[in-house]
């Protein structure tokens, strides 16, 4: 099929009804996580505006966490680049996933817009749509996922205000949570994950428990553990790519 | 040296985040085929979630002993294939549990 950019396109309001659907369960999920990545937002000192602002930009969960532990531990810009930047590797890999889906022709701006709101979840469901990638369709998740991202992390912020201290302990373990879903699936699946995985726990309980490293702030540990456990995993197991073989 | 303000720390976040999500999209337009950047790109998230959530999930909440039951349930949760969703309701869940008990 031709691809055209414009909203007016019939194809292109079915792409954007169908995100808006695929959207709705990861906009309630989001909405459950970033509520306690508000918490985690307001132990360090931020507004409910701030939080919005912060998540609307960033949309990413790890990512503003280790930021916010870079924000708690009165670190320099330049450590809050750095670990921003490995926390969010991850998407630098789905952007040149995408890349290889994309149709060449594709204006720039909707590479700007689609590649902004890269997430675990939303491009899951992008790439697993056959054919090149219709950006209408990113849209439509986007419109409803990230608005749900952003409002849960200012609730989180007023919440974590107001909130009785059972329920906020209850809810900060929500983003926990998240990760161990996001890191046992695979992990099952794929042995070189589940050893990447226990030896990530092994470190970072080596860091935190040892004199030695009582010093240097969680997030530059996290960022340490996970270069040298990535790095490893990566000499020892070259990790052969499913798609291609597919 | 003065602390950065919280705006200093947000734009500096965004940045980086927005850098490493478009410039392989709006600059790619080869396949990658070095196999060790490949490969570390992919151990990546594995690695570096698997740190932030432990052992810090064990001091997120009131007690030690509610943040462990967290993290035991959210293991058996993900390994039977529960969804994120409910994987992360359950951690809350066993939290309040927990809490209710040991206080």
């Amino acid at each position: 099929m031709e691809n055209t950019y414009s909203l007016k396109s019939a194809h292109n309001k079915t792409a954007f009804a169908e995100g808006l659907k695929d959207g709705v369960p990861i906009a309630l999920a989001y909405l459950a996580v970033s509520f306690s990545l508000g918490i985690a937002a307001k132990n360090v000192g931020f507004t409910p505006w701030q939080g919005f602002v912060v998540s609307t930009l960033c949309a990413a969960s790890a990512g503003e966490y280790i930021g916010f532990t870079m924000v708690a531990a009165g670190a320099t810009l330049m450590e809050t680049a750095i670990a921003t930047l490995i926390t969010n590797a991850r998407y630098m890999l789905m952007s040149c996933a995408m890349s290889q889906r994309t149709d060449p022709k594709m204006p720039f701006f909707h590479r700007i817009l689609v590649g902004q709101y890269i997430t675990d979840e939303l491009f899951g469901i992008a790439i697993a749509r056959k054919g090149t990638l219709n950006p209408f369709y990113s849209y439509g998740a986007i419109a409803i996922a990230v608005p749900a991202w952003s409002i849960g992390t200012a609730l989180g912020v007023v919440a974590g205000n107001i909130m009785p201290l059972s329920l906020a302990s209850a809810f900060s373990v929500a983003l926990y949570g998240m990760f161990i879903a996001i890191i046992i699936a695979p992990a099952r699946k794929d042995k070189v994950v589940a050893l990447v995985v226990v030896a990530s726990f092994v470190l970072s309980s080596v860091g935190a428990y040892l004199p030695l490293f009582a010093e240097i702030a969680d997030g530059t540990k996290t960022m340490v553990v996970t270069v040298v456990v990535a790095a490893v995993a990566a000499v020892l197991f070259p990790h052969e790519d499913e798609q291609e073989a597919e | 040296m003065m602390k950065p303000g919280i705006y200093a720390y947000i734009l500096t976040m965004f940045v980086v985040s927005f850098a490493v999500r478009v410039l392989p999209l709006t600059l790619i337009k080869k396949p990658i085929t070095n196999k060790f950047i490949k490969s570390f790109l992919y151990y990546v998230p594995y690695a570096t979630l698997a740190a932030m959530t432990f052992p810090t999930i064990l001091y997120a909440t009131q007690s030690p002993i509610s943040g462990a039951a967290a993290l035991i349930v959210g293991l058996a949760t993900a390994w039977f294939g529960f969804d994120l969703f409910k994987v992360a309701v359950s951690c809350c869940g066993v939290v309040l549990l927990v809490e209710m008990f040991i206080r």
